[in-house]
């Protein structure tokens, strides 16, 4: 089986030689898009970390007095992770992407990267992940990329407040990746206004330009399974039995790497499948945001108004439910007309561009702190997208020719070239 | 001294486990009074926008649970458990054992837990499998000095996890209702039974051995060895009870707890 494994990867390792010569070398080995993506970076191909980090779990009290409803009781506060050096370092804030919590496994690989190559760490989770709607989100409505930067820094402040005392820092400097990149830049803006941190410099990793294009671009991921969205369930179970089938032929030991790449070296799931695993992916995620958001606030979207869930009440049915959203509905039916409400005579296009880098291309345009890293291949991107990133950020565009959406993240050389990025 | 400790902290175990019985009572008697009192409701409820009336698809992710309120009272004294003592107790173990020490200490657990794969495997008449394991058994006990290193894989020897609940599945037995066990976990009722027969085949091994007999102090070092064993397994073990925030998170652990066992028990299938 040891040798299997070495094949599997020699294989992978292989796959893309013929293509080396015309992308410099870059050896980054999955070429699909999807498959990047859902694989991510063989263990082999990932930099070596130390095994100790001096880091600390912060729980910060962000907004005091916040009521958590009794279901949430194991909610103490946001939760951030800390790394730090015993000497003067530049600081990293890191936003992890979509969904994600302060120890998603890439922002924990990005961590470690940067605390190797000498720099402190703060990781917070994503302003769309529950934690962060629960404890640290004002109005409890996320996708606003205005108020989630705003949420963002005061998170921000009140982790520095934190750490402050135990540790010099030389500088100030912001990461994040998909959904935290393009964050980033707004909150980016903000501090260029307030001032508390004077970022140095700014890093975003595989960014969406416009939230709502990329947004549909993943829900477009389900159109293409048999029935749609609304068959998801249907989808689902027909995957995981092809899954199961696939173990049961095959010799394998347990569900483990073996398992999974030989999944993809076998093609095992069709383009569209893995795709559609994406979409699935993601609605899952995201039906998690629902469901928090609307139990933090009341609003009778998914759980009836004015029920008060226990902690060992059944919530399986607005599971289901809300993974049957897409973020369109969520958009139609419940952040639009939050923030319509606030702001009289905002349109539905209006708002829309709201949530996009170019509503702050003058000052992203302006300011030479900025530098984005994504792929050739990222599909949450449209070609024109990817062509107005190069315009924004000229010299500072970075991307590769392959990786997916986020596969690539680990890959040494990304990790280096993020590393160096705030070394320069 | 490290037995007295040791013992110490197992008569410890017992306490809190035994001060946590009211509590586990108190919790199951709230949850079987139901919503009534659970629910200090003033304000009428209005149904939701969207409610499951509007579902036209399979389920999904669905696993039989017709005790989850059980369960999910289980699930919280295990997240109350882990963070007011089992976890303090591991990183208390993590900071005065050095990472070396700890390393070899799992090394030599997971070596004797090769006789639970041993006979498992042999239930499940996998001669290959069982050659491996034996192998694997032999030579980390002797080069591998009693487990505490493992020359055996890199002779090429795998590890093959095996239990009794595998070994029902492996010849048909379903695994039953999901099942949250205090202080272990997740599990079903077949694998509930699965790894009380497992625990009394070692019991069994162990009492037929009797290694510390001469020392006339056989019961405190054994209850030693079992708490030490506990702290390394949760050690080991990186879960964590709600860390992921995720507000779905029981089930998602029921979801593929179940499926990684149903995958990983039953046979596999002839080629075509």
């Amino acid at each position: 089986m040891m040798y299997l494994k070495l094949l599997l990867i020699a294989c992978l390792v292989m796959l893309p030689l013929s293509g080396l010569a015309a992308d410099g070398g870059y050896g980054y080995p999955i070429p699909g898009s999807y498959e990047a993506t859902i694989l991510g970076t063989p263990a082999a191909l990932m930099p070596t970390f130390p095994e100790e980090m001096r880091t600390r779990q912060l729980v910060l009290d962000v907004i005091p007095d916040r009521k958590k409803p009794p279901i949430f009781f194991y909610d103490e506060g946001l939760r951030c992770t800390f790394a730090y050096q015993e000497k003067k370092a530049p600081l990293v804030f890191l936003i992890a992407g979509a969904g994600s919590s302060d120890r998603a496994p890439k922002l924990m690989t990005m961590m470690k990267a940067f605390y190797q190559a000498g720099f402190h760490v703060i990781t917070l989770p994503s302003p769309s992940h529950a934690n962060f709607i629960i404890s640290a989100s004002q109005s409890r409505v996320p996708g606003d990329l205005t108020e989630d930067a705003a949420d963002l820094y005061r998170a921000m402040e009140v982790a520095w407040k934190q750490v402050a005392g135990d540790i010099e820092v030389s500088s100030f400097n912001l990461c994040g990746y998909s959904l935290g990149a393009t964050q980033a830049a707004f909150v980016a803006k903000l501090d260029n206004d307030r001032r508390v941190f004077n970022f140095r410099k700014v890093l975003m990793i595989n960014p969406s330009v416009s939230l709502y294009s990329s947004v549909t671009k993943i829900e477009d991921l389900l159109t293409k399974i048999p029935g749609g969205p609304d068959k998801q369930g249907v989808f689902f179970n027909r995957m995981l039995s092809k899954f199961t089938q696939f173990y049961r032929y095959g010799n394998f030991v347990s569900i483990n790497d073996d398992f999974l790449y030989a999944i993809y070296a076998e093609h095992l799931f069709t383009h569209e499948e893995t795709g559609g695993l994406i979409g699935l992916t993601y609605r899952i995620n995201l039906a998690g945001m629902i469901f928090t958001s609307d139990v933090m606030t009341n609003s009778g979207y998914v759980v009836p108004k004015n029920r008060v869930l226990s902690p060992t009440d059944s919530t399986y049915d607005y599971f289901l439910v809300s993974t049957h959203l897409s973020f369109i509905d969520y958009f139609n039916e419940y952040l639009y007309p939050y923030f319509q409400k606030q702001r009289p005579g905002l349109t539905k296009q209006a708002y829309i561009e709201s949530l996009s880098l170019r509503s702050i291309e003058g000052y992203l345009k302006s300011s030479g702190k900025f530098g984005v890293m994504t792929n050739e291949n990222d599909f949450i991107l449209s070609k024109q997208e990817l062509d107005y990133l190069r315009y924004l950020f000229g010299e500072r565009t970075k991307v590769y020719p392959r990786g997916g959406h986020l596969g690539n993240l680990e890959y040494k050389d990304n990790l280096t070239y993020m590393v160096d990025f705030f070394k320069l | 001294m490290t037995v007295t400790r040791y013992s110490a902290g197992l008569t410890l175990t017992n306490r809190i486990i035994f001060n946590a019985l009211p509590t586990i009572a108190l919790m199951l008697s709230l949850s079987l009074t139901g919503c009534v009192a659970s629910r200090v409701n003033t304000q009428d409820e209005v149904p939701p926008m969207h409610s499951i009336s509007e579902y036209r698809d399979q389920r999904f992710a669905d696993v039989a649970d017709p005790w989850e309120r059980f369960n999910r009272n289980m699930y919280d004294f295990n997240f109350y458990f882990d963070k007011y003592f089992f976890l303090p107790v591991v990183s208390g173990y993590e900071f005065i054992t050095p990472t070396f020490l700890q390393n070899r200490i799992s090394g030599v657990y997971n070596n004797l837990g090769e006789i639970k794969n041993l006979t498992n495997s042999v239930f499940q008449l996998k001669g290959t499998e069982s050659v491996t394991t034996l192998g694997r058994f032999v030579t980390n006990s002797t080069v591998g000095l009693g487990g505490m290193f493992d020359p055996a894989t890199s002779f090429g020897l795998k590890r093959h996890p095996e239990d009794f609940g595998k070994t029902l599945g492996y010849w048909g037995v379903g695994s039953g209702a999901y099942l949250v066990l205090p202080i272990f976990g997740p599990s079903s009722v077949r694998d509930t039974g699965g790894l009380a027969v497992d625990t009394g085949i070692t019991y069994g091994i162990y009492t037929a051995i009797d290694p510390f007999k001469s020392t006339g102090n056989s019961f405190a070092i054994s209850s030693g060895i079992t708490a030490l064993e506990f702290i390394d397994a949760r050690h080991q073990q990186s879960f964590r009870y709600y860390e992921s925030g995720y507000p779905f998170e029981y089930y998602m652990v029921r979801f593929f707890y179940h499926e990684k066992r149903e995958i990983e028990s039953r046979k596999p299938l002839p080629l075509k």
